[in-house]
């Protein structure tokens, strides 16, 4: 995750970019290509393609006048649950955005071919509307479009939501430009519980205005948790209420490029609203540079010879003071942060900076660890975790923890990211009893020329040598967007449709795999981000009916 | 190396040095102001004027030969005042004493402001900015766009948010003539106005030609006066995705008054798929053994009819433009339909091509040509059409595009002659990790052997970007910053501009300007603007 691992591997992506040099344009595959856009998929533009569907040939018209999403009688959830209330709302104009209502067309009666209702019905006695989603949400739900009205079934609100969002994807044009749906019956759940984003904050600044456009198009995608990797060795724009001179000095700007407790707030009810934990990831000994610039001798002085040098490395892990402020600062992350976990990094520390300074070898010699300095990063995780779980929060580590041989709580996710290896390591991690989530695949700052979102299509999280029991601890997978390369300017449309590939391998089910009837769903589903204002890139030559309105 | 020095002196050795220091070791090199492209001389002194925008004036020197009026410089002005002055609201601004007034005084040497630039347009100018008062001279309207360029770039802010620019005196010129970008809209539509905020960034950037590869394969979205079927047969869509005459008047229009140049390519005899939709017989029909098969190739060589529709849609074209030259393709013509059909294998036999279907490219490319020089337009062409055409007369200006060693390529067009222009190194469809912008910059045009004469024949050089991975959702930040390296290769001096390492400061400071401004451009590296892109 370092830069200078990740510049290696974008070398070697350039490398080959450059050895293909592509001629201006591709001939004839292009036609070929372009044609299968509009070979339309039985399953029209659905994304993530549900678990069952049914679409018959009989079809309904909607409009904007007469049409209505409505709590159904018998719901658990009703007018009081703004939840599903601002969905209704964001999804009738998702379904009608361009189209405004025509005056003088309000009296007019529907037709016997004309749907007008939506009828949302929560079915268990909690519905959850007030409650923040988890890793063990019911996201399920069974969605009817017939006459009288259709009927999207849930036992949740979760689940309502991922029916709502399936409800306006099968909504389309006629030639007359008619809003349609054909009779469906569709009973749909996610494959995999844990389907996320991962946005850093650290290495470019994102407003908060471009997060929560993200927040969007995760929810059109079905993904359910934003990792948000807020801070790193670059900046620290987390506002800590009781440490804010962390960010005072380790923002790029105190004002301007900090998230202040209100912000966060915002991401997080927001993120609720659809269906979306935010998981925080403050990683620690290494990736903490940042965090020093305000916080005194919370890292490791190195030396150079017998003299410090000035520079700092990793945390400092023989200090008590240090874990005195991990204290502090986690029991305040869990209360700004309301999931059950919270991500503690602890991927690539290095030891150079360690080795070097006298403190911490006599540290080293004390507790019998020899020159292993994998043993001092157990040690100081080992105590982190133990001052986490006070917190009563899970956590999530990065694979390097499990690696080294840190002892975890048996509710410990461990995410898998090194590339190489990625299918053995999930074994492994699985074999020892841990659940996991798989990243690996899917680098997204990662880019080269052509549609790579096949490659990221084609993973399969469960594609390792194991028993069963081992690929259920397989939760599910994360698109990272690390920062090196990206902020406000270009994350959407680098992350968007080329996240939407990993959205439905983490949804549908394992068999879903024919690339052509995938890519005319894609094209169709991109054109509908682009429409409802998300910047997301083109998969190859070809239109949109309604092109991106921005700049 | 003397000017850049120069330069960086400028920007440390103010009274806030300290300062400026303390705010350069925290955020890197993200204060270092300068010019992008690198002026060709410049000497710049530690004595700065302040600038208020309430007593800010552009001014018509009393020798200038355009006066109040011209249409280009006056809406220059406009333009170029919010630039300058970024945070200026226009309201609410209490002012505690009288700005003294800064004069910008613009003296040219020609009334050329109702003209388009052209191919021979002096881009030159002298600034010279003192106390309270710059000139800037140049010969024509173009050069003086081009100096108040520089000088929006030379207006800098300090903490406090006040202007300031310093004492500096410019001589500049392009290197190259011809510094073009070259955009698709075949194979995505890109609405007009991403093609005007791409003129716009151009502008930022010094590039004077915008090459509008506005037909191919996928689509045709120019609307054509003598032709309409083309557009409402072969667009993506007949009414959403095309260009009407007026949007082609609107986009030559505004790229005028940046002084760009706009030069259309209509691309034949390969690349022409979605012309045949709305022009039956042009294309070639392919035949599958002794039966037709459905599927069409490229444009028919043999039949008069073909050059009776080039001609009239030529002369459209040719009225519809004003730029003196056009692009006429000529690129990757795939010969396996030709070799197919009976009527062409005959016509070869007749006229003893044998079964050389370069000769036959060559034939079609020489009639193309001669029907746009009897229109007065100088045809450029791709590099296919130099390296099969015997009768190399015809030709003048080749735009060398294919990989490997291109400044081979380069030589031989020299070598014979003709003019060239270099593209192989800035396909920026492509998208490198963007710190990979190095690669762009460190490209040497004119690093082939040859003679002086040779060398002269190097026009320029124009960014690529294609169309298959692009739209409007995308475009702007996969271009730039990047095109804008490719533009200080093309317009500054090469000693003063060989190390990327040293551009690297002022390079990430255009790109917070880029952002300032509005355009889209993306990171080049970890680090941050001080006002970051407030879009989505």
């Amino acid at each position: 995750m370092t830069a200078p691992l990740q510049l290696a591997l974008l070398l070697l992506t350039l490398g080959f970019s450059r050895g293909l040099q592509p001629g201006p344009r591709d001939d004839y595959e292009e036609s070929a290509e372009t044609e299968r856009v509009f070979a339309a998929s039985k399953y029209g533009s659905l994304w993530p393609l549900p678990q069952k569907v049914k679409i018959s040939d009989v079809s309904f018209k909607l409009t904007g006048v007469t049409f209505r999403i409505t709590d159904a009688k018998g719901s658990s959830s009703g007018a009081s649950c703004s939840l599903l209330q601002n969905a209704y709302r964001r999804y009738y104009e998702y379904i009608f955005g361009g189209s405004r209502v025509q005056h003088g067309a309000e009296g007019r009666r529907a037709g016997p071919s004309v749907l007008t209702e939506l009828q949302v019905l929560i079915v268990s006695a909690d519905s959850e509307c007030e409650r923040f989603p988890a890793v063990t949400s019911d996201e399920s739900y069974e969605l009817t479009v017939d006459q009288p009205y259709a009927v999207l079934k849930a036992p949740k609100v979760w689940g309502a939501l991922r029916g709502l969002e399936t409800f306006s994807q099968l909504v389309y044009e006629d030639e007359y430009g008619a809003k349609s749906i054909n009779s469906t019956t569709i009973s749909d759940f996610p494959r995999f519980a844990h389907r996320g984003i991962l946005l850093d904050t650290s290495r470019h600044f994102l407003p908060i205005k471009v997060i929560l456009a993200n927040l969007e198009a995760m929810a059109m995608n079905k993904f359910n948790v934003f990792h948000w990797h807020i801070v790193d060795d670059q900046s620290f724009p987390y506002m800590s209420r009781t440490f804010p001179h962390i960010s005072q000095q380790g923002a790029y700007h105190p004002y301007t490029h900090v998230y202040t407790p209100a912000d966060v707030k915002m991401v997080i009810e927001f993120g609720r609203l659809r269906g979306i934990r935010v998981v925080p990831e403050f990683d620690t000994p290494g990736h903490t540079q940042s965090w020093g610039k305000g916080q005194k001798d919370l890292l490791t002085p190195c030396y150079s010879g017998d003299k410090p040098s000035g520079s700092f490395g990793p945390v400092n892990p023989i200090l008590n003071t240090t874990y005195d402020f991990m204290s502090k600062f986690f029991k305040e992350i869990s209360g700004v942060f309301p999931d059950a976990y919270v991500h503690l990094g602890g991927d690539e520390v290095d030891f150079n900076c360690w080795k070097s300074n006298p403190d911490i070898q006599k540290f080293m010699e004390q507790q019998g660890f020899g020159q292993d300095f994998s043993k001092l990063e157990s040690f100081y995780i080992q105590k982190l975790l133990d001052i986490v779980a006070t917190t009563q929060k899970g956590y999530m580590i990065w694979q390097e923890v499990f690696d080294n041989g840190v002892k975890l709580k048996p509710d410990t996710v461990v995410h898998v990211w090194i590339g190489g290896g990625a299918n053995e390591e999930m074994g492994k991690v699985t074999a020892a009893g841990y659940t996991t989530i798989l990243s690996a695949p899917w680098y997204l700052d990662y880019i080269s020329y052509a549609q790579d979102w096949q490659k990221y299509y084609k993973a399969d999280p469960q594609d390792f040598k194991g028993t069963e029991a081992q690929k259920k601890l397989v939760i599910g997978g994360e698109a990272c967007l690390w920062g090196e390369y990206v902020d406000a300017t270009n994350l959407t449309p680098r992350l968007w449709p080329r996240a939407s590939a990993v959205g439905e391998r983490l949804w549908s089910a394992v068999d879903v795999t024919d690339i052509n009837d995938a890519f005319s769903r894609l094209s169709v589903h991109r054109c509908r981000m682009v429409e409802r204002g998300i910047p997301a890139e083109p998969l190859f030559s070809s239109y949109c009916p309604r092109e991106y309105k921005g700049i | 190396m003397e000017a850049a020095r120069c330069v960086t002196f400028g920007q440390y050795l103010r009274p806030h040095f300290y300062l400026l220091l303390l705010i350069f070791l925290r955020n890197g090199p993200h204060t270092v102001e300068g010019v992008w492209p690198l002026p060709q001389t410049f000497t710049s002194s530690i004595e700065r004027s302040p600038l208020s925008p309430e007593a800010f004036y552009f001014e018509y020197g009393s020798q200038s030969a355009a006066q109040q009026g011209c249409s280009v410089l006056d809406a220059a002005f406009t333009r170029y005042f919010p630039l300058i002055f970024p945070d200026y609201t226009g309201n609410g601004v209490l002012r505690f004493y009288a700005d003294k007034p800064f004069r910008l005084v613009i003296t040219v040497d020609r009334d050329d402001c109702e003209s388009y630039p052209n191919e021979d347009s002096s881009e030159r100018y002298n600034l010279s900015v003192s106390a309270r008062q710059a000139s800037l001279n140049a010969e024509t309207v173009w050069g003086a766009l081009r100096g108040l360029e520089t000088f929006s770039q030379l207006v800098y802010q300090d903490d406090f948010g006040s202007y300031f620019v310093n004492k500096t005196e410019i001589v500049d010129f392009p290197r190259f003539q011809f510094r073009g970008i070259l955009l698709d809209t075949s194979r995505h539509y890109l609405p007009v106005k991403t093609i005007l905020q791409t003129l716009d960034a151009m502008a930022y950037s010094k590039f004077n030609v915008f090459h509008w590869h506005i037909v191919d394969d996928p689509s045709f979205p120019y609307q054509s006066r003598t032709y309409p079927d083309l557009s409402s047969k072969g667009a993506f869509h007949p009414m959403t995705h095309i260009y009407t005459q007026s949007d082609v008047r609107r986009v030559i229009s505004h790229a005028r008054l940046w002084g760009i140049r706009v030069l259309p390519e209509f691309d034949s005899p390969g690349h022409t798929a979605s012309w045949g939709k709305g022009q039956s017989d042009l294309l070639t029909p392919c035949y599958r053994g002794s039966s037709l098969s459905g599927t069409f190739g490229p444009v028919n060589p043999v039949l008069p009819s073909t050059y009776q529709f080039m001609a009239r849609l030529f002369k459209e074209v040719s009225s519809v433009f004003p730029d003196s030259h056009i692009h006429l393709g000529g690129d990757e013509v795939n010969f396996s339909c030709w070799s197919s059909n009976p009527d062409i294998r005959a016509f070869m036999k007749k006229m003893g091509f044998g079964v050389d279907f370069t000769k036959l490219e060559a034939f079609y490319m020489e009639n193309i040509v001669n029907i746009t020089s009897a229109l007065n337009k100088t045809a450029i062409v791709w590099q296919d059409v130099f390296d099969y055409h015997e009768l190399r007369s015809s030709l003048s200006v080749v735009e060398v595009w294919k990989g490997g060693c291109y400044l081979c390529e380069v030589r031989r067009v020299a070598k014979a002659g003709l003019r060239v222009i270099l593209a192989s190194p800035w396909y920026l469809d492509q998208p490198g990790p963007t710190h990979n912008w190095a690669r762009f910059y460190t490209v040497w045009p004119l690093a082939f052997k040859g003679t002086e004469e040779q060398k002269k024949l190097v026009i320029g050089g124009e960014v690529c970007m294609w169309g298959e991975y692009v739209d409007a959702t995308n475009l702007t930040p996969r271009l730039w910053p990047r095109a804008s390296a490719a533009a200080e290769r093309l317009w500054s001096d090469e000693k003063q501009t060989s190390s990327a390492d040293k551009a690297f400061p002022r390079f990430q400071d255009l790109r917070c300007k880029l952002v300032r401004r509005g355009i889209r451009a993306e990171p080049l590296y970890v680090g941050h603007c001080k006002h970051e892109y407030q879009g989505v």
